[in-house]
């Protein structure tokens, strides 16, 4: 590999472009295929597959072994409501390779000294999201518990392609809030894309326990499309 | 926690995705050493690490990433030092029909094909 298609690659990640390293096995030639502006390559279709399944794969092509390995632009978590339960999320959802950003417009939660390092937005989350452009590589959490902080946050994230948004709250608290957005215009389509009660139930108590299940959602609905 | 300049060091705290990995390698390259890429290209049963693995070895054999649990990575090391030399790619099968893989420990009883390549200036 030329140190020019490490560059090539770092600048299609920087523009949130999925690309797909083409290798020919046999002589080690290499090239980058922008599925989105190359669709007319003639490894085009196997390159979009390799994106969407975000999974590598191996072809032949006239007599050749081709390996496709695909580099999307890294999953994002926007996490609105800089509490307790993000202290313990946020490392937790790096590591499992997020991006993360945390919105909250109370700059006492959303302080320097409690998320050392993160992208800190100190704004109203309707809008501070909305500027941030959730994609379908997006995941969009709330858990401030406050209707003014976390109704306009999902009420964004319906309206986007994020792959996941989640709420924290129990069930009494997520029925009341499904009857607010309703309220608003959501449908029920879209209302039934928040996961809520937030998290796989395994019977997480602390703040890190919680994280945990959030994370494992999230990567569930990541990797295996929605939760059954 | 702020960026840190080697990209290899947050590498102690956090997995590098491919991406990471390959910024990491570039710049053991640019600082002058000699750099060889492994890549897993096919697995068969079960196998530790998907298609699509990656690590990354200087001339000192140390190591970024990974193509197996651990199983084969002496292996794919002691390749990829000669690859540094000759610049030739190659790839290396693993698996338990194979007498020779099988003493490198494969245990996990999958076979794995790993492409080993040589990180070039240009």
């Amino acid at each position: 590999m030329k140190l020019s298609v490490v560059e090539q690659l770092r600048a299609a990640r920087e523009a949130k472009a999925p690309v797909v390293l083409v290798t020919r096995i046999d002589d080690g030639s290499q090239r980058l295929l922008d599925v989105d502006r190359q669709p007319d390559d003639p490894l085009a279709d196997s390159a979009l597959e390799a994106v969407r399944t975000d999974r590598s794969l191996g072809i032949s092509e006239n007599g050749a072994e081709y390996f496709l390995q695909p580099f999307n632009p890294p999953v994002r978590l926007f996490v609105v409501g800089a509490v307790h339960i993000a202290q313990a999320l946020v490392p937790m959802a790096q590591l499992a390779g997020y991006e993360v950003t945390v919105i909250d417009p109370r700059r006492a939660f959303a302080s320097e000294d409690r998320f050392p390092g993160v992208n800190l937005v100190c704004q109203w989350p309707g809008e501070a999201l909305a500027a941030l452009e959730p994609d379908r590589r997006s995941a969009v959490v709330t858990l401030s518990h406050d209707p003014k902080i976390d109704d306009p946050a999902l009420k964004t994230a319906l309206a986007t392609e994020a792959f996941y948004v989640g709420s924290l709250g129990s069930r009494r608290t997520h029925s009341g809030r499904l009857e607010r957005l309703a309220a608003e215009g959501l449908t029920k389509a879209q209302l039934a894309h928040i996961h809520a009660p937030i998290g796989l139930d395994i019977g997480g108590r602390s703040p890190g326990e919680i994280a945990v299940s959030i994370v494992a959602e999230m990567t569930q609905t990541l990797r295996r499309g929605k939760a059954e | 926690m702020t960026e840190a300049t080697d990209p290899s060091a947050r590498d102690r705290y956090a997995p590098l995705d491919s991406g990471e990995l390959l910024d990491a390698a570039a710049q053991w390259k640019r600082e002058g050493r000699s750099v060889a890429l492994a890549t897993v290209i096919s697995t068969w049963g079960s196998s530790p690490r998907p298609a699509g693995s990656m690590l990354a070895v200087d001339g000192d054999s140390r190591i970024l990433g990974s193509v197996s649990g651990g199983c084969v990575e002496g292996a794919v090391v002691q390749e990829a030092l000669e690859i540094m030399k000759d610049g030739r790619p190659r790839v290396l099968e693993f698996g338990v029909s194979d007498e020779d893989a099988w003493s490198v420990g494969l245990a996990c009883g999958g076979t794995v094909r790993v492409y080993v390549e040589r990180l070039e200036d240009g």
